[in-house]
């Protein structure tokens, strides 16, 4: 297992490298002038050329990489324009807004999706498979703006059942101290409950409307893959060998069907994670995809390339732990190694 | 020696629901076999010789009905017992091992623990003694270096200990009856033999009923002491293995035997037998699903099968016998 995870740890490195080059690349080759931009409407060519160099936008493209390679080992991703803040405080603080709203949404939709695309699988044909039929269904063909919208007319402005769409807490309520950044954990490790159900009652819509969209490849992917396990000659072995129902369903046909959801797990995760722009925007949420957005619009570079980064870098983790999932689950994949 | 039967399947028929239509699989098929009996069920393919084998363990797929019959064993009618009675004595009384070992076994389930969960599930053993319990079984169909073997994949052993390991799952609890289905297909010539044999040892250890399915009709003569012929889901001939080969009295079982290499027949002497199996989604299915391809077929061909007993224990549904 140890020699699984240093290999894939290895085959990661030159990604990030090409992750390294490309981000700075494509931040130069947006359209914009960034200086032009900054230096407002009225500025003279003399001030733009004055921004440009104290922005070190003059020096040729090969000692800008390099320049910006040692502030990357520094762990520096350089100010942005618009705020004037390190980029990377930026990304810390609204990071960790856009992974709670992703992972809560994914927790519901995998609770969701696989109990149901498992008992579709085991009662085919019954209400339970039209059922989540139709949720599949539904799922793909509604997208999370308007869901979300839709969310947020029902339950806030006709029932008001829900808070206000207006970010991760109510204005009365004060964060939690940040320890992980996810204001559910801190408030309960804190203690403060209070908080917490806030938190909660902010996350729900969003959460709920992402949930609902990506429940549906999951469920579906976990419904096929179960229903072709099932038929396989080694459930009826273990159906011949009077194994009961449960071990058959679970043990059994689940194990082996889970790897293929998995790596549709992977691949919605990192879905959700960079394209929750549209749910962040309808719920005010502070997270990393409005921040990159307005970034990208205003001609800041460096809040784009920071976002690009972290984004690649958060995919090639993200794979690397579906590689570790895989091996632990299917033991032909630790022998490859 | 009046013999017991262990099973005794009387009457049995099966359909298959199709988009096409229903399929009459199997047709008023009986047989029986005796405690310590190898019995072999011989036909071409789609003869009906695994869904008879299915239907007894209760393991249809959905699509297939049983419609009507009984299957006799150890006192209760197999047939009408409730999934979960059937499901208490699947791998404890009655066993069964299928062929391609390498896909019947769980692929990413270490071979020990699943020889463990039967013996969890029956009663076997306990949980904690389960390992070691596998490793004995491991010795009982003679793997060599058990204690390392249990800790193995399906997918790191050979077909032969793949099927080994079957036959390990499958006589865990010491069934009183064990259907082989087509043990052998897959494997290679040397290690078909030493399967058979280890077959053939452990159920004359424990003197358990063998039901042992195959096309090959020398591999059945060579192992087995009765062998009952299907043809289209109709039993036409069963008789102890020598009778058979000495005289057969279905003209079916007589292609079969021609069709067989042997010791005296040589490759360019083997016959095919002309036609194929009936369609039997047909609503007109003869009474005899041979009689298209029967050279020896009469007028009286049309009448409901007959169920002539000719000798001891030798039965023909014929009405033109050899």
């Amino acid at each position: 297992m140890l020699k699984l995870l240093l290999s894939r740890l290895a085959t990661a490195v030159p990604s990030i490298v090409g992750v390294v080059v490309v981000t700075f690349m494509l931040t130069r080759l947006l359209p914009g002038d960034p200086a032009a931009y900054f230096a407002g409407l009225a500025a003279s060519p003399q001030a733009i050329a004055e921004i440009r160099t104290k922005l070190g936008l003059d020096k040729s493209l090969p000692e800008q990489f390099v320049a910006y390679l040692v502030d990357l080992a520094q762990g520096n991703l350089g100010n942005s324009l618009s705020t004037g803040q390190p980029v990377v405080t930026e990304i810390a603080t609204r990071l960790p807004a856009s992974a709670e709203l992703t992972l809560l949404a994914l927790i519901l939709a995998v609770g969701i999706a696989i109990p149901l695309g498992v008992l579709a699988a085991v009662k085919q044909g019954t209400w339970i498979d039209h059922l989540c039929r139709i949720a599949t269904t539904a799922g793909v063909s509604l997208p999370v703006f308007f869901t979300g919208l839709l969310f947020a007319y029902v339950f806030y402005y006709l029932l008001q059942w829900a808070p206000a769409p207006s970010g991760r807490l109510d204005v009365f309520l004060s964060p939690p101290t940040p320890i992980t950044g996810f204001y559910l954990i801190d408030s309960a490790l804190t203690g403060n409950m209070e908080v917490f159900w806030g938190a909660l009652r902010q996350l729900a819509l969003p959460a709920i409307s992402m949930a609902i969209f990506s429940l549906a490849p999951l469920a579906r992917m976990t419904r096929g893959s179960m229903l072709s396990v099932l038929g396989s000659d080694f459930i009826r072995t273990a159906r011949a060998s009077g194994l009961a129902p449960g071990t058959v369903v679970f043990t059994y046909a689940f194990r082996n069907a889970v790897l293929p959801v998995i790596t549709v797990l992977g691949m919605v995760f990192s879905f959700l994670l960079g394209a929750n722009v549209l749910v962040e925007t309808v719920f005010a949420w502070p997270g990393i995809g409005l921040y990159a957005v307005n970034a990208l619009i205003t001609s800041d570079y460096a809040p784009v390339q920071g976002f690009v980064l972290t984004m690649a870098v958060l995919y090639i983790a993200l794979n690397l732990a579906i590689d570790l999932l895989y091996g632990l689950v299917d033991p032909r994949v630790r022998l490859d190694s | 020696m009046t013999a017991v039967p262990a099973l005794a399947v009387e009457d049995l028929s099966v359909e298959f629901r199709t988009r096409s239509g229903t399929v009459k699989v199997l047709d008023h098929v009986g047989f029986s076999v005796d405690k310590g009996e190898t019995v072999a069920l011989v036909g071409e393919s789609g003869s009906g010789k695994s869904v008879t084998a299915f239907a007894v363990m209760g393991i249809l797929d959905p699509a297939g009905r049983v419609t009507s019959g009984r299957a006799l064993f150890g006192g209760a009618d197999l047939l009408a017992l409730s999934e979960h009675d059937l499901a208490e004595q699947r791998g404890r009384e009655l066993s069964m091992i299928f062929q391609n070992p390498r896909t019947a076994l769980n692929p990413i389930r270490k071979v020990g623990q699943q020889i463990a969960d039967v013996l969890v599930r029956h009663g076997g053993a306990t949980r904690p003694d389960a390992p070691r319990a596998a490793v004995e079984m491991l010795k009982r169909v003679r793997i060599p270096d058990p204690e390392r073997r249990v800790e193995a994949y399906p997918f790191e052993l050979s077909g032969g200990m793949c099927q080994r390991i079957m036959i390990a799952i499958a006589l865990a609890c010491r069934p009183a009856l064990l259907i082989a289905d087509e043990p052998t297909t897959g494997l290679d010539v040397t290690t078909q033999a030493v399967i058979m044999d280890l077959i053939g040892e452990l159920a004359h250890e424990s003197g358990m009923a063998t039901i042992f399915i195959t096309h090959d009709l020398a591999l059945a003569a060579e192992y087995c002491d009765r062998i009952v012929v299907m043809h289209a889901g109709h039993i036409v001939e069963a008789a102890p293995a020598r009778e058979l080969f000495a005289h057969p009295r279905h003209p079916y079982s007589a292609k079969l035997l021609a069709a067989t290499p042997g010791e005296t027949v040589s490759l360019a002497e083997l016959a095919s037998i002309p036609g194929g199996l009936p369609d039997l989604r047909r609503p007109d299915l003869p009474a005899c699903r041979y009689s298209d391809r029967c050279e020896r077929r009469l007028d009286d061909c049309a009448r409901p099968l007959p169920h002539r007993v000719i000798g001891e224990r030798h039965t023909v549904s014929c009405w033109n016998p050899l």
